[in-house]
């Protein structure tokens, strides 16, 4: 039936709502970024990446997109970006390097992308 | 009689949390910001409330989509703070107010809004780094805790239309509170954001404008939109606008002054704000 309430709606360009087909597609994924919450898990994912990948059942196309880096693959694939923030965090990256990521912009052009929006006077 | 001071609603961007721990309130790319705050404090020290209604999205702190509440009422003795993943200090526990949880709980439940009770529950960055913003140098937080988490993550979300009226709704809870406690109504997170996807970075200054010009004296305006169109308008996670619309709710019919408001872009990827409605 969500099928049906989703070819209701209009797409947003550039945007995935993350409904009932994406939780599904993304389960494994975002249940091992869940996992990140823990010190512990954190270490063990940095020891052996893919190990820890397949301790949590991802999907070859998970598994793709975790071991290239790909954020938007992880986003096709059912990753929300909640929990993609805990993954990335591993990695070092905050979300403007994801948002940079994501544009195909470096990360000083997506910065200064957001600081163009600024219309009222503060920090340019 | 009620105790409502007033309402209290911040962004609540991770990024501030890290510019709080590295003292960076005087940065230049972060002053514009932090200078929201000192009349939000001086109202709140001459209003000194004794408890704090919240309403705040959880970002997979608490909870995950294997249990994934629409609407979730604390009802803890207290509420920890944790380790998000990426570096977040982990923040002073906060104290529950569990009679008056439950008296929520009771008065929604009769109200017919068949709302998720938590009797323990982490609360994330989306609670922490308002109260660290609201009372930076205090050694335990002043104010009870009442959470009320919204799903802001797993579509469907509930419509902006039910989250007023769920506000709505704690409000008369609230009016019905035999207390001489004086509350505080928070909503935090937004405004216009969206972290994910081509369209990352995505800030739009007309629609949060609009929502800080209506939030106060004409509150339906601000759900006449579907979820899709917050959406399209504000950024997937500029949905957090949910939150304030609920807290904004809460107040009821009271007459309302904006006592301070504050607006900058861009604090990380979002359009940030803060604001105070102060009952009068």
């Amino acid at each position: 039936m969500s099928a049906t309430l989703n070819q209701e709606r209009q797409p947003i360009e550039g945007t995935t709502l993350f409904d009932g087909d994406m939780a599904q597609r993304g389960f494994a994924l975002n249940a091992m970024c869940y996992s990140f919450n823990d010190a512990e898990n954190r270490e063990e994912f940095r020891r052996d990446e893919a190990a820890y990948c397949r301790k949590y059942h991802l999907t070859p196309e998970q598994m793709q997109a975790v071991a290239a880096r790909n954020v938007l693959g992880m986003i096709a694939a059912g990753g929300n970006v909640y929990y993609l923030a805990k993954l990335a965090g591993i990695w070092g990256l905050n979300v403007q390097d994801l948002g940079a990521a994501q544009t195909g912009m470096s990360v000083d052009a997506f910065k200064a992308k957001l600081l163009s929006y600024n219309e009222y006077g503060g920090a340019a | 009689m009620t105790g409502i001071v007033g309402g209290y609603f911040t962004s609540h961007v991770p990024a501030i949390g890290g510019a709080i721990a590295k003292g960076l309130q005087s940065d230049p790319y972060w002053k514009p910001f932090f200078d929201g705050f000192p009349p939000i404090r001086k109202w709140l020290n001459e209003e000194k409330p004794d408890v704090a209604v919240v309403f705040y999205n959880d970002h997979g702190l608490n909870f995950f989509l294997d249990k994934m509440p629409t609407f979730a009422v604390g009802a803890a003795h207290e509420y920890h703070s944790a380790d998000e993943g990426w570096g977040l200090p982990v923040y002073k526990t906060f104290t529950g107010d569990p009679a008056l949880s439950w008296h929520i709980i009771e008065s929604l439940v009769a109200d017919e809004f068949d709302i998720t009770t938590c009797q323990k529950m982490f609360v994330d960055h989306a609670m922490a780094i308002p109260f660290e913003l609201a009372w930076p140098d205090a050694e335990a937080w002043p104010v009870k805790l009442v959470p009320i988490a919204i799903n802001t993550v797993q579509h469907p979300l509930p419509s902006a239309k039910r989250c007023l009226a769920l506000g709505r709704a704690v409000g008369r809870a609230l009016e019905s509170w035999d207390s001489d406690d004086k509350i505080v109504v928070m909503g935090t997170g937004g405004l216009s954001h969206q972290l994910d996807g081509e369209r990352a970075g995505f800030i739009n200054a007309d629609y949060d404008r609009f929502c800080l010009d209506n939030l106060m004296d004409d509150p339906e305006a601000l759900v006449n939109d579907s979820i899709a169109g917050i959406v399209e308008k504000a950024g997937t996670q500029g949905v957090e606008i949910l939150n304030w619309i609920a807290a904004r709710g809460a107040l009821g019919e009271r007459p309302l002054a904006k006592r301070t408001e504050n607006y900058h872009i861009p604090i990380s990827n979002t359009a940030a704000a803060s604001l105070v409605l102060e009952a009068v």
